[in-house]
């Protein structure tokens, strides 16, 4: 491999990345990234790359923070639920511990990402100051909070992702991540919808339906690219936002989040 | 259909196909940027995987274009894909087809046909043309292979959109494709989990890496997977450029 090939395959990346990295001499960069995309390892250079590079630029550490809060949030909850006796049944297990371990692999690629600039973990109170008493100990409960803590995870990284327009490294990962909350979310609705009884609600958000009905506002959003949809190929409005995701700003999601969080 | 969930991060390549796929990008890039002024089709750069002799090669060649319009075109031809193969399958449901199910998959047609005609319509007289699906390799009749099928190309569509995502350029259409990449997500989770229930599969770690991450995968790549399922030939070598 040539290597102002691969210096020119960085700066695709990462249009300033040279630049940035003054401290490193090509051939240093060279054979430090030229072994890690060989491997499945290009996470880890991202995180030293982010670590190094990205340091300086506040917008991407911002965003990564805000993530890594709701992510501490997610990683903490399905511990605290899957450790619980004689919450999650059995026949429900696997799927929880598929979750709650994708969480804790992203709680450790942010940490890593983010290295001196993470902010700590705070501290939680996943009762809601009251409104989700029996979270631990009522299942139907827990699922309710699962389906609200995954739909507002992809709002709020969907949210996100105009603010990291500029770094592509870091908008395709928040991307990778953005989907998993997704299939999270679809899981963890249709078994709220069985619990809760609620036939309306499905994997994909009718309207604005879901279990926790404040963090669903604009969901029922009509209108895309600037044009209303109403009778698009003669489908119905649930059929038309069942087909569309709607973000959340970060103010939205940190006032739903807000309670959950003592700090 | 193994080549499918290939990816630039799998370990399963070997490091000379990497370099390859590494170095083809790069001239590509390359020379999208020296040709910036001008329209040139770089189809020979792009295609080196051997015919599929799957395809009759009855179909048109068809480019996606360049830039912005070559991506939401990109868009525009996957969910063209899936339209088609959803409309195909509530029309001749296979054996043994539950109510369940096939609610779920009708909802799933309107979706996508949601999201064709959604680009269609977006893209005006910049669409390309309606494609032509060659789906002769699944057998409708079985559960088993349309719902691999649906998984194959659900898995597919968020792979695509996340590789997709940072060759937009305007952050209107990264929104757009940001909301519909995460209602495929939650077909491909449902599909996955009608496969095999309440398992961990609907984000199984076939296809999630050690980070909790989902696929993210370039159009070449995307496009050479599903060659076998169009007739026609897509030349995407422009896209994002």
């Amino acid at each position: 491999m040539d290597i102002f090939k691969i210096i020119d395959q960085f700066q695709q990346i990462d249009g300033d990345a040279v630049g940035r990295l003054e401290y490193a001499s090509r051939r240093h960069f060279m054979n430090k990234i030229g072994s890690k995309l060989a491997s499945a390892a290009i996470p880890t250079a991202f995180a030293a790359i982010v670590n190094k590079a990205f340091a300086q630029s506040a917008a991407a550490v911002d965003v990564l923070n805000y993530a890594l809060t709701l992510e501490y949030l997610e990683d903490e909850f399905y511990k605290a639920g899957n450790a619980a006796a004689n919450l999650i049944p059995a026949s429900d297990k696997a799927i929880f511990m598929q979750i709650g371990k994708h969480e804790t692999q992203h709680v450790a690629f942010l940490v890593k990402a983010l290295g001196s600039k993470a902010i700590a973990k705070p501290t939680f109170d996943f009762q809601y100051g009251g409104a989700f008493g029996d979270v631990f100990t009522n299942y139907k409960t827990f699922v309710t909070v699962s389906s609200a803590l995954e739909d507002t995870g992809v709002r709020a990284y969907k949210g996100q992702a105009g603010a990291l327009i500029a770094d592509p490294q870091i908008l395709e990962y928040a991307l990778q991540v953005h989907s998993i909350e997704a299939r999270h979310a679809a899981v963890a609705r249709r078994l709220a919808a069985t619990l809760l009884g609620n036939t309306a609600m499905k994997g994909w958000i009718t309207g604005k339906e879901g279990a926790v009905a404040a963090i669903y506002a604009g969901e029922d959003n009509m209108t895309q690219g600037g044009v209303n949809l109403k009778g698009l190929a003669s489908k119905s409005d649930a059929a038309i936002t069942e087909a569309f995701d709607e973000p959340l700003t970060k103010e939205a999601v940190l006032a739903i989040a807000g309670p959950f969080i003592k700090k | 259909m193994n080549k499918h969930t290939e990816t630039k991060n799998s370990s399963g390549k070997g490091e000379g196909e990497i370099t390859s796929v590494f170095n083809r990008r790069l001239f590509l890039r390359s020379a999208g940027l020296a040709t910036s002024l001008g329209t040139i089709v770089i189809a020979a750069g792009c295609n080196d995987d051997d015919d599929d002799p799957m395809i009759p090669g009855t179909g048109d060649t068809v480019d996606l274009g360049s830039g912005d319009i070559g991506v939401l075109n990109y868009a525009y031809a996957l969910e063209q894909l899936e339209a088609a193969f959803y409309t195909q399958v509530i029309q001749t449901p296979y054996n043994g087809i539950t109510d369940a199910e096939k609610a779920i998959l009708t909802d799933i047609r309107d979706h996508e046909i949601v999201h064709r005609d959604f680009f269609k319509a977006a893209l005006g007289d910049k669409a390309i043309k309606g494609l032509t699906p060659n789906f002769a390799a699944i057998d409708f009749s079985k559960k088993e292979a349309v719902l691999g099928a649906a998984k194959l190309f659900e898995d597919t569509g968020v792979a695509a959109y996340n590789g997709a995502g940072k060759l937009i350029k305007d952050p209107n259409y990264l929104l757009l494709a940001g909301k519909i990449v995460s209602v495929e997500a939650r077909h491909a989770a449902v599909i996955r989990d009608l496969i095999n229930p309440k398992s961990a599969d609907f984000a199984g770690d076939d296809i999630i890496d050690a980070n909790g991450m989902d696929k993210a995968i370039a159009p070449a790549d995307i496009l050479a997977a599903v060659k076998g399922y169009v007739k026609d030939t897509i030349t995407g070598a422009n896209v994002g450029k």
